[in-house]
């Protein structure tokens, strides 16, 4: 691979690990929240957390570019905070967060309402506040479920295109990422190059997603 | 004496409405007793504090839960050992480190060694959760409930889905158990069989209300109880082992002012023990029977007359200068022998059974 190429490379693991930490931060709770809630709101919340399943990357990036953006609604905001996230590698964060939000949350909360109440109670009765009893009792048994939700979340933000196109573009060392690469480097007709790069990435989701598979199996 | 468990909760849901009151004491068991579906569980765990009833509940000098004063103690606050149903074992820890849970975080309870001990699964500290049979999975939640019991131990259907040997062994553990416990145990249960052979009080439960609660003994001598309805309806005495006839291979035990003989070797003189008379077992006599082959027949006078409103049979409440004993006859007895309360008639017990030592 060309030194551009292996830039790009960093550039997308940087992203995918640091997008992964921020969804298992914030997924988590979320999870939690819509496992044992009994709100009205749950519904709402689901569907909102889904939404990038099922819409157009270029939906959600185009939204994004204009909220992140200097000349956006929110410009004004981000004029005070010294420039909008359009275009850098933290824009490049807060979109692959939404944009795989659901990977991370739906696993999480797959796990935490198979574990059921029956545990948790038991824990109660041993002493354990609700907040020991999170650390010590739902997350220790959804452990599967985070792990498949970290390797999910991690493998699709590499696997991300159209979002980082529209609020990334393609600055090198700072948005260009492999999915961008193997665009520019079939847009230059190169495709040995691209060939390099798209086989690592099928290679890569494959691995992925044969470990997932092979962790669910096992008890 | 002061009741140290005070419980008077009430609770609606869907078309079911809890509305207990009792009180139980300090220490010994007492068992939570009622048909399927009435409601047992329910109020124990609102008891426990998994469940929000309204209402009051107190252990001892501990109030648990006042709403008239707004006070609440969440659950983990509270010291209370509880075996659930189906017992919910920590399944990413061992054993060992189910209990140490518990200890890290109660203070007063029990030390897990102790308590692995008592319930009898030292061989089994370092096994995972999954790997335990149905009556071992239920003895480890035993012992940990034991380190967490600093206020209460509440055991729910303790025996249920367990083998015959298996629930007979861990019945035998548990009577010896709960005796050196300090502190009160509540056992639900729908088998009479269990209460009996564990618990010195009883309260009963019933389409979710307390119908009635007190020493085992009085409730189950009482005829107009839905208790005095079952099958296996009958008086339980307090008794103490006068003597041991060896020519004859009969113990003769005291219970109250009258002498009972049973058949075989129990417990050695002066032990206290507890036996069961069914009411099916006793049949009354106006005169005295001359020649029989009935070892206990004593002279009795009627208390009370019950009569069933579906069976054949009436129930009646006997007095033999003491406890109280219940004798099932038909109604066609009744009516040929006249029988009235304040009648002097001779009961003839065919069989005593020993129930715990």
């Amino acid at each position: 691979m060309s030194p551009d190429d292996l830039q790009a490379l960093g550039t997308t693991l940087r992203l995918a690990l640091a997008s992964t930490l921020v969804l298992l931060v914030l997924g988590t709770p979320l999870a939690w929240w819509l496992a044992r809630t009994r709100s009205r709101l749950r519904p709402a919340v689901e569907a909102l957390v889904a939404l990038p399943l099922v819409l157009p990357p270029t939906v959600l990036g185009f939204y994004l570019l204009l909220l992140l953006g200097e000349g956006g609604p929110l410009g004004p905001f981000w004029a005070r905070l010294g420039g909008g996230l359009a275009f850098t590698f933290e824009g490049l964060v807060v979109a692959s967060v939404l944009y795989s939000l659901p990977f991370v949350a739906q696993p999480l909360q797959g796990a935490f309402e198979a574990i059921g109440e029956r545990p948790l109670e038991a824990a109660a009765t041993l002493g354990a506040g609700p907040v020991d009893r999170f650390f010590t009792v739902a997350l220790p048994l959804a452990r599967r479920g985070l792990l498949t939700a970290a390797t999910l979340g991690f493998a699709h933000t590499v696997g991300e295109f159209g979002v980082v196109l529209l609020v990334g573009g393609s600055i090198p060392g700072e948005t260009r990422v492999l999915s961008i690469a193997i665009y520019e480097h079939v847009e230059a007709l190169d495709y040995a190059s691209a060939h390099r790069v798209a086989a690592l990435l099928l290679a890569f989701s494959f691995a992925v997603l044969a470990v997932v598979y092979g962790l669910r199996r096992r008890r | 004496m002061s009741a140290p468990l005070d419980v008077s909760l009430a609770l609606a849901r869907g078309g079911f409405r809890l509305e207990a009151r009792f009180t139980a004491p300090a220490a010994g068991v007492t068992a939570v007793f009622g048909p399927s579906g009435a409601g047992k569980t329910t109020l124990l765990r609102a008891i426990v504090g998994l469940e929000r009833a309204r209402g009051r509940v107190a252990v001892g000098e501990e109030v648990w839960q006042d709403d008239a004063a707004g006070r609440i103690i969440p659950v983990h606050r509270r010291g209370v050992g509880y075996v659930a149903q189906e017992p919910a074992l920590l399944e990413h820890l061992t054993v060992a480190g189910n209990l140490r849970y518990a200890a890290r975080r109660i203070r007063g309870g029990r030390a897990p060694e102790e308590a692995a001990r008592l319930a009898g699964i030292t061989g089994l500290l370092r096994r995972r959760p999954h790997t335990l049979s149905g009556g071992e999975r239920r003895r480890a939640a035993l012992a940990r409930a034991l380190v967490a019991a600093r206020t209460l131990l509440v055991l729910d259907e303790p025996f249920a889905g367990l083998d015959a040997p298996a629930r007979e062994a861990l019945l035998a553990d548990l009577a010896g158990l709960v005796r050196a416990l300090g502190v009160p145990v509540l056992l639900v249960t729908h088998e009479l069989g269990e209460a009996v052979r564990l618990a010195s009080h009883l309260v009963y439960v019933e389409r979710g209300r307390v119908l009635a609660g007190g020493p085992l003994p009085d409730l189950l001598a009482r005829a107009d109880l839905p208790l005095a309805r079952r099958e296996d309806a009958g008086a339980v005495l307090e008794a103490e082992v006068a003597a041991w006839d060896e020519a004859e291979g009969l113990t003769a035990l005291r219970a109250g002012g009258l002498m009972l003989h049973v058949a075989g070797r129990h417990g050695a003189p002066g032990e206290r023990l507890r036996v069961r008379v069914l009411a099916r077992d006793v049949s009354l006599a106006l005169d005295p029977p001359g020649r029989t082959s009935i070892l206990n027949v004593l002279p009795a006078t009627v208390a009370e007359v019950h009569e069933d409103p579906v069976g054949p049979c009436v129930l009646v409440a006997l007095d033999c200068g003491g406890p109280r004993l219940l004798a099932r006859i038909t109604r066609r007895s009744l009516r040929r022998l006249g029988i009235v309360p304040g009648l002097r008639v001779h009961a003839q017990i065919k069989a005593v059974a020993v129930v715990a030592p």
